[in-house]
């Protein structure tokens, strides 16, 4: 998949409120899809539908283990999608953290031109 | 100085949404954006660029023009665009437009400050031209691989929550 597609999906697979709960369950360990079920009031079959766009968008994976075949985290794609907000942050954090700094100066000029 | 957090966010398919408070009514916080020899104080981006070129024609329909320069490489990067809404002191819409774009097209620049008890919220959504030209921008945070941890789950996926807003 293209570098761009990629980004795209993870980004719409968190987009939905369901998958966002099942990443975050499985942010704490491999879990069934009927485990994965149960919180929700929702059949397997829709919940596997779920579980497809996740694991498109490389999200998530499934283990060997036979009938089980647990899910799991993949969170290095997670990290990924996090990576490019992040770099962009810390730059607007320099920033507005200089900002900070410009602004503290302005408000004392204006206190000392205009002493009460 | 304890700084507060700013919060980026995805919004629907082509828009970036930064927010951030700052003590100080805004007022200041729209001078800061709007006075060049303000502006070139702080807009910097990362440690090692200074702004050499700073114009600014605050008005709709007026031009800026921004250059910055590495101190040591002296590579340099400008952009620049038309003011398309000034209301002062609140809302600031632009485009802009990189001289050596990586990404397709203008970006709007929307600017909003809100005041309370003397703290200003600021809010500024970039709408680029394309889901391509955003993925583009936060893409070029790859150069630097910044290390990402497990605690930033949660910041990812709050930007989820808010793209589906």
């Amino acid at each position: 998949m293209h570098a761009t597609h990629r980004l795209d999906a993870i980004f719409a697979a968190l987009a939905d409120p369901t998958r966002r709960a099942i990443i975050a369950r499985l942010a704490s360990g491999p879990a069934s899809v009927t485990q994965l079920a149960e919180p929700f009031a929702m059949t397997q079959p829709a919940i596997s539908k779920h579980l497809k766009v996740l694991e498109r968008a490389g999200l998530i994976s499934r283990g060997r283990e036979a009938q089980r075949r647990p899910r799991r985290l993949e969170a290095k794609r997670l990290e990924q999608a996090d990576q490019w907000l992040e770099r962009y942050r810390q730059l607007w954090e320099g920033n507005y953290q200089r900002l900070d700094v410009l602004l503290d100066r302005l408000k004392t000029q204006e206190k000392e031109r205009k002493p009460r | 100085m304890k700084h507060a957090q700013l919060k980026l966010t995805t919004s629907g398919d082509r828009e970036l949404v930064m927010s951030r408070v700052f003590d100080a009514p805004r007022r200041l916080v729209y001078e800061a954006h709007t006075k060049p020899e303000l502006v070139r104080q702080w807009l910097l981006g990362p440690p090692g660029w200074s702004m050499p070129v700073c114009e600014m024609d605050v008005r709709v329909g007026g031009k800026y023009r921004w250059v910055w320069r590495h101190d040591t490489n002296k590579t340099e990067m400008g952009m620049g665009g038309v003011y398309r809404e000034v209301t002062a002191p609140e809302r600031l819409v632009s485009t802009e437009k990189f001289d050596e774009a990586w990404y397709p097209g203008e970006a709007v620049n929307t600017l909003v400050l809100a005041e309370t008890g003397g703290r200003t919220t600021l809010t500024t959504t970039i709408r680029y031209e394309s889901r391509e030209a955003r993925e583009a921008v936060l893409k070029s945070g790859m150069e630097k691989g910044v290390t990402a941890s497990y605690d930033r789950l949660d910041d990812v996926l709050a930007a989820a929550a808010q793209a589906t807003r």
